[in-house]
């Protein structure tokens, strides 16, 4: 017998056997399946409670949330109340109050077309792409900044907080996504003359911090130009933000473009497609899915450096907040409006990330070679 | 000894090289190479591993450049310009060793993308010529499936339906079956022997001696980037004149 045998009835497939369901037996296989592990349960989450109570007592239990003064605090955990008495102007900064009601129309346009873009069961992603990329733009810039329509004109100067957040990060993120992808492409050209620009545009932008980019383009621009010739300090910033980002952009395009296997431009030039075709429709779906995951740290770390532009004197969603740290009223309220910043910057921000999860999820084709 | 089909172009030869040399660095890959390909002929190439077969045949639609030398493609002389390399590499369809399908679109998407961005049909007809061609290598039922959810041997075989729907005039066979696991290499065999016998012109870079005895018109043997040998089937297995190839015969044919 031994060493020989033969099967003359295949084995059916069969059902793998049934997972534990519910929680206590999730908690007994997961956190409490032996002795070592059971104690390292307990202490993680004992140091958990202990580093995590007071904070929780001090935000949420002890805080004081109702009221419209100074009086409203008790003083016992946080005074919320300084949030909302000044809500209004972390949301709008110094944007007239009478026009306030434009930038609530430019937000929820911006949520539907988010949504429209983002929710893959809404149909017509064509018209919803088109309309972010030319109608948008077109009715936030007329809109915020009035001057049309019988629109009152509202400088630059007095945007600021949450919504002049937004500006710089949309902004920044829409503009550097597409020069981060040409600088990509240029630096990996054939052309000797057009990698040269680019990598010489990509290490200047990335060498120099953002903030010498920022002083460079509010303090030392006008002294290059004539006088005349006045340009918008949000407008400096933004160009600024832009092509620095967008140096960032192009090394992670590009570690995306590298990892794409040269047979797959060279399948596309067997069947004649010329370069911008091979690039659109072969090369670059693949890299950008790859580096998904870095694109949107770009986009992350780009939205919270927003920040940054207090120092030229914008007055962005922190700044807005600070500049309430010194109003004589509310002195001593430092730590509830930097949780408040951290919070909205953390959802921003954590939605981002989750979105781009999913999206990576949802662009899985099997396996893939 | 072939069976060229004489069509409106006459006799000129599909593919005509002459005097062609390349270099990698200081590497001469490949020496004063001599060849025509008529219309409807069917050659393989062999060689052992670094001879130059594939750069040979990756020369044809400009996937190497080479720097001396000149090759007419279908009437059409290589140039660099980059219209002249395209219009060539319209005519001449190349299947590789590792399928090279794109992985984030689906069989039937692959075989459109080029017949709607180069040739500018319309999808339906665009849709319509694929699925022909997919039903041709017998695999049309996985047409909306994506490369990664398919065998080694289905994918080469979309990989060859991909390059016939541009309708060449010349198909480039780049080792189709040395990345396939032994019992997928037969389905994709059958489908070029198939092909072959519908008189399409052919170069194949192959192991598959078998193949080679069934459809080629001629054999080509390369060693250190130059043609050693060059004869009918029949006489290249059975007579073959120079050392090398008998070399070359008795490790392959060897066991």
């Amino acid at each position: 017998m031994a060493g020989e045998s033969m099967r003359d009835v295949m084995i059916e497939a069969r059902r793998p056997p049934n997972a534990h369901r519910g929680v206590v037996k999730w908690l007994q296989r997961n956190l409490f399946n032996g002795p070592i592990n059971s104690v390292v349960s307990v202490i993680t989450i004992g140091v958990l409670l202990w580093a995590l109570w007071p904070f929780v007592q001090w935000a949420l239990i002890q805080a004081d949330w109702l009221g419209d003064s100074r009086q409203a605090c008790s003083g016992e955990g946080a005074c919320w109340v300084f949030i909302s008495a000044r809500f209004e102007s972390i949301i709008y900064g110094f944007y007239p109050e009478a026009a306030r009601w434009r930038v609530d129309i430019v937000f929820a346009l911006m949520a539907g077309l988010l949504a429209w873009l983002a929710i893959p069961r809404i149909p017509g992603k064509r018209w919803a792409a088109i309309i972010a990329v030319i109608g948008f733009p077109i009715a936030a810039y007329v809109l915020l900044l009035g001057g049309h329509f019988g629109l009152m004109h509202v400088s630059t100067r007095n945007w600021g907080g949450l919504m002049l957040t937004l500006t710089v990060a949309t902004i920044g993120i829409v503009g550097s996504l597409p020069i981060g992808i040409i600088l990509a492409l240029g630096r990996r050209s054939n052309m000797p003359l057009v990698r040269a620009v680019s990598v010489v545009f990509i290490e200047f932008w990335r060498g120099v911090p953002l903030i010498t980019v920022l002083f460079m383009a509010s303090v030392m621009l006008p002294l290059f130009v004539p006088t005349e010739v006045e340009f918008d300090k949000l407008l400096r910033a933004l160009v600024g933000i832009m092509l620095f980002w967008s140096a960032y952009m192009a090394e992670v395009i590009r570690g995306g473009l590298q990892a794409i296997p040269s047979g797959q431009d060279e399948a596309g030039k067997a069947l004649g497609l010329g370069y911008w075709h091979r690039m659109g429709l072969i090369v670059l779906p693949q890299a950008l899915k790859l580096v998904i995951p870095g694109i949107v740290n770009t986009f992350i770390a780009l939205f919270k450096d927003t920040s940054l532009v207090l120092i030229i004197g914008l007055f962005d969603l922190l700044a807005i907040i600070r500049a309430g740290l010194t109003d004589s009223d509310w002195l001593g309220f430092a730590t509830e409006g930097y949780v408040f910043a951290a919070l909205v910057f953390w959802v921003f921000c954590f939605s981002m990330s989750r979105y781009s999860q999913y999206i990576e999820k949802r662009l899985q084709t099997g396996h893939t070679n | 000894m072939s069976q060229a089909t004489a069509t409106s172009h006459g006799d000129t030869p599909m593919i005509e090289m002459t005097g062609l040399n390349k270099w990698y660095g200081d590497f001469h890959v490949l020496r004063d190479i001599d060849l025509t390909v008529k219309r409807g002929e069917r050659i393989v190439v062999c060689g052992p591993s670094g001879s130059g077969k594939s750069t040979l045949i990756r020369c044809i639609n400009h996937l190497e450049t080479h720097q001396q030398g000149e090759i007419v493609v279908n009437g059409v002389p290589m140039t660099q310009d980059v219209k002249r390399i395209e219009q060539i590499r319209r005519n001449v369809g190349m299947v590789f060793q590792h399928f090279n399908l794109f992985p984030h679109l689906s069989v039937l998407e692959n075989c459109c993308l080029s017949q709607t961005w180069v040739q500018k049909k319309p999808r339906a007809d665009a849709e319509k010529t694929a699925m022909e061609y997919l039903e041709r290598v017998q695999i049309a039922d996985q047409a909306y499936k994506y490369p990664g959810q398919l065998s080694g041997g289905q994918q080469q075989r979309v990989a060859i339906a991909r390059a016939l729907c541009m309708r060449p005039e010349v198909m480039l066979f780049d080792e189709p079956t040395s990345a396939l696991d032994p019992e997928m290499i037969k389905e994709v065999l059958d489908v070029m022997v198939e092909l072959a016998r519908e008189g399409m012109t052919m170069l194949c870079v192959t192991h598959e001696m078998g193949f080679a005895k069934t459809v080629a018109d001629r054999v080509i043997f390369m060693d250190q980037g130059q043609i050693i040998e060059e004869a009918p089937p029949e006489t290249f297995f059975n007579n073959p004149r120079s050392e090398r190839t008998k070399l070359f015969l008795s490790q392959i044919l060897g066991h």
